[in-house]
């Protein structure tokens, strides 16, 4: 009696271990999670097409014409070279500002500071201000830069002068700090205590720890944390909207370097939105103004993962 | 304190002296450290200027208009007519249109990348994430103008114009999809192995342990990813200045096929290049109310964020 049952038990579970039953629900949840990672994918594929269609038509027709002209009303006489040029200066500012104050900040972060509560307060706003809206950055760059160190001056503008490429740069270099820092404090941390210690041990200050193996270890981290703050810096449009780039057409004449400095601007992104704004000829040349746009963020990108790998250190 | 110490005592001031080096060393020392804490002290006075800018602004705002016109029938700065709810809701509606969006996907993909694909599916189907991230936001909103709004928009609702919230909101999505998976799967990949390995030794299938162990497990971490998630759609400004329409003003709408107006519209639409109103009229100062408003909303959601992403850190 008991052994009969005991073999009909153990049928049982043999067979339900053996069964190759299709999980279908478990496939069809697989196959649904593919999906959206395929939907992302289908969103970059048709933006792309729409812009390498817009751009090629552009440049079939107008060659390079198209990248040496300025801005125009005409759809068919636009060019992106103030943009470009523009962008470039702003991307001047961004390194020569953000990028020392920012790795300094970092290195003060993770070598110097006690474990306090200024410190804290310090990472904690840094974090806060990653999450600030790119439109606040533009409000505090026009309140500060273009209004408060811009216009109080009889001759148009203190040392900004007001809606200028110096404002512009500035408030992009305020908003692309706060990633500067954290990107860098992480690529410094991630230098093994060994390191500093090994520095310690043959008597050198906190200075020279810092200087000679810590930043050097940390070089490959922190310049991809630039890169990508170059390529924020770039693509931003709200900010330097705000602080009056110009999307429509204007001339420079022949005024002197500081005078541009301080003159009207541009910028490849308020180019791009001046132009989506306009009728639908306007279409083609602004895929066209994306298409340059990309092209040089995806080489500020792709210098940086060169750069990376070139100088990248195994622990 | 000798008897706790007993080293101080015994060791000479000149070996004291030689061990701290020489001045000139400990004087740049003091420099360097000095210059470093500077740096530091930047972000703060950015903050700062930030609050400072906008309260100063807004207040003058305040006394300046008449407080019953912050809640009327549009937002027509340039009418005197700054209807908040025109904007809250608009601001609402494009949200919840891109939370629409990149929840289901933004959440498929982090459950796709954590819990099945194998090490070499991740490293190539990640990249995918990151290009999306790395796109500007004025290009989305280029895309949502010229290729939403005609193809998806007024296709599902046939009398759709070319400017419409629904277009915002889908461009706002995308723009959002690589912060939600990024947040999600790394809350998903914190989850213990152990955890798993408990849920199959129980006989659970694969769909069983992702749902029903690692997504409960990493709940607060999704729940971080959406608050993000949200933060962004909320301050994001060049999509929906772009595909809602809507420069100039709005009357007030719930219509998602018919243009709009967001916060942050309303401050870009407002500012943007030869549009800008000159002069510290209500109009401009409009702006930084606006502004403030939108930098309470997105930093207490931003703190919130952070608190869910913590209690997700510490929990394992």
């Amino acid at each position: 009696m008991s052994a009969t049952r005991t073999t009909i038990a153990t049928v049982a579970v043999e067979r339900s271990l053996a069964a190759r039953k299709r999980d279908w629900l478990g496939q069809a949840f697989q196959v649904l999670l593919l999906l959206s990672l395929i939907v992302a994918l289908a969103i970059i594929v048709f933006l792309l097409s729409n812009v390498v269609g817009g751009a090629w038509r552009v440049w079939h027709t107008r060659g390079t014409d198209f990248l040496s002209q300025g801005g125009s009303r005409q759809a068919e006489a636009a060019g992106v070279w103030q943009g470009i040029r523009g962008t470039l200066t702003l991307v001047v500012f961004v390194v020569f500002l953000a990028f020392p104050i920012g790795i300094a900040t970092a290195v003060y972060l993770e070598e110097y500071a006690h474990d306090n509560a200024f410190t804290k307060f310090i990472s904690v706003n840094i974090r806060n201000l990653t999450g600030v809206p790119s439109v606040v950055y533009g409000l505090l760059g026009l309140a500060v830069f273009v209004r408060a160190f811009g216009l109080d001056r009889n001759d148009g503008g203190g040392f900004t002068g007001g809606k200028s490429v110096i404002s512009a740069g500035l408030t992009l270099a305020v908003l692309v700090l706060p990633i500067v820092i954290i990107t860098s404090a992480e690529a410094i941390r991630a230098v093994p205590g060994a390191i500093r210690e090994a520095g310690y041990g043959v008597g050198a200050s906190r200075w020279e720890v810092t200087r000679m193996l810590v930043l050097p270890s940390a070089a490959p981290g922190i310049l991809t944390g630039t890169v990508l703050a170059i390529s924020r810096a770039m693509g931003e449009a709200a900010p330097i909207l705000l602080i009056g780039a110009n999307t429509g057409f204007f001339s420079s004449g022949n005024q002197d370097f500081v005078e541009q400095l301080r003159g009207t601007f541009t910028a490849l992104p308020a180019v791009i939105f001046g132009w989506a704004r306009e009728t639908s000829e306007f279409r083609d040349v602004t895929a066209a103004a994306i298409f340059v746009l990309l092209v040089i963020t995806v080489l500020a990108n792709g210098t940086a993962v060169w750069l990376r790998n070139r100088f990248e250190k195994q622990w | 304190m000798s008897s706790v110490n007993p080293v101080t005592p015994a060791a000479p001031t000149s070996v004291v002296e030689s061990l701290r080096g020489s001045p000139r060393r400990r004087r740049k020392e003091r420099a360097v450290h000095v210059v470093f804490f500077g740096a530091a002290t930047m972000s703060v006075l950015i903050s700062v200027g930030i609050v400072y800018s906008l309260v100063g602004n807004a207040i003058d705002f305040l006394q300046s208009v008449d407080l019953s016109q912050l809640w009327t029938t549009g937002y027509f700065p340039r009418r005197g007519l700054f209807d908040l709810k025109t904007l809250f809701v608009g601001s609402l509606l494009v949200t919840g249109i891109a939370l629409l969006v990149a929840g289901p996907v933004g959440l498929g993909a982090a459950i796709y990348l954590s819990e099945y694909a194998s090490p070499r599916m991740r490293r190539s189907l990640k990249p995918i994430l990151e290009v999306l991230a790395g796109i500007p936001s004025v290009v989305i909103g280029f895309f949502a103008l010229t290729w939403i709004a005609p193809n998806i928009v007024q296709r599902l609702f046939s009398d759709a114009g070319t400017f419409s919230l629904a277009a915002a909101g889908i461009g706002v999505g995308i723009l959002i999809i690589p912060i939600i998976a990024s947040v999600a799967e790394d809350a998903m990949r914190a989850v213990p192995i152990s955890l798993r390995e408990a849920s199959y030794g129980l006989g659970a299938r694969k769909i069983t342990t992702s749902v029903r162990v690692v997504l409960p497990a990493a709940v607060s971490g999704i729940v971080a990813a959406f608050i993000l998630g949200i933060s962004r759609a909320i301050g994001e400004t060049l999509v929906v200045a772009l595909a809602a329409g809507g420069s100039g003003g709005s009357t007030f709408t719930t219509d998602i096929t018919g243009p709009g107006q967001t916060v942050t519209a309303a401050i870009a639409s407002l500012s943007f290049g030869s549009d800008q109103p000159a002069g510290d009229g209500a109009a401009f100062q409009s702006l930084y109310f606006l502004g403030i408003i939108l930098f309470i909303f997105t930093l207490l959601l931003n703190l919130a964020g952070d608190v869910f992403v913590r209690r997700t850190r510490q929990r394992y």
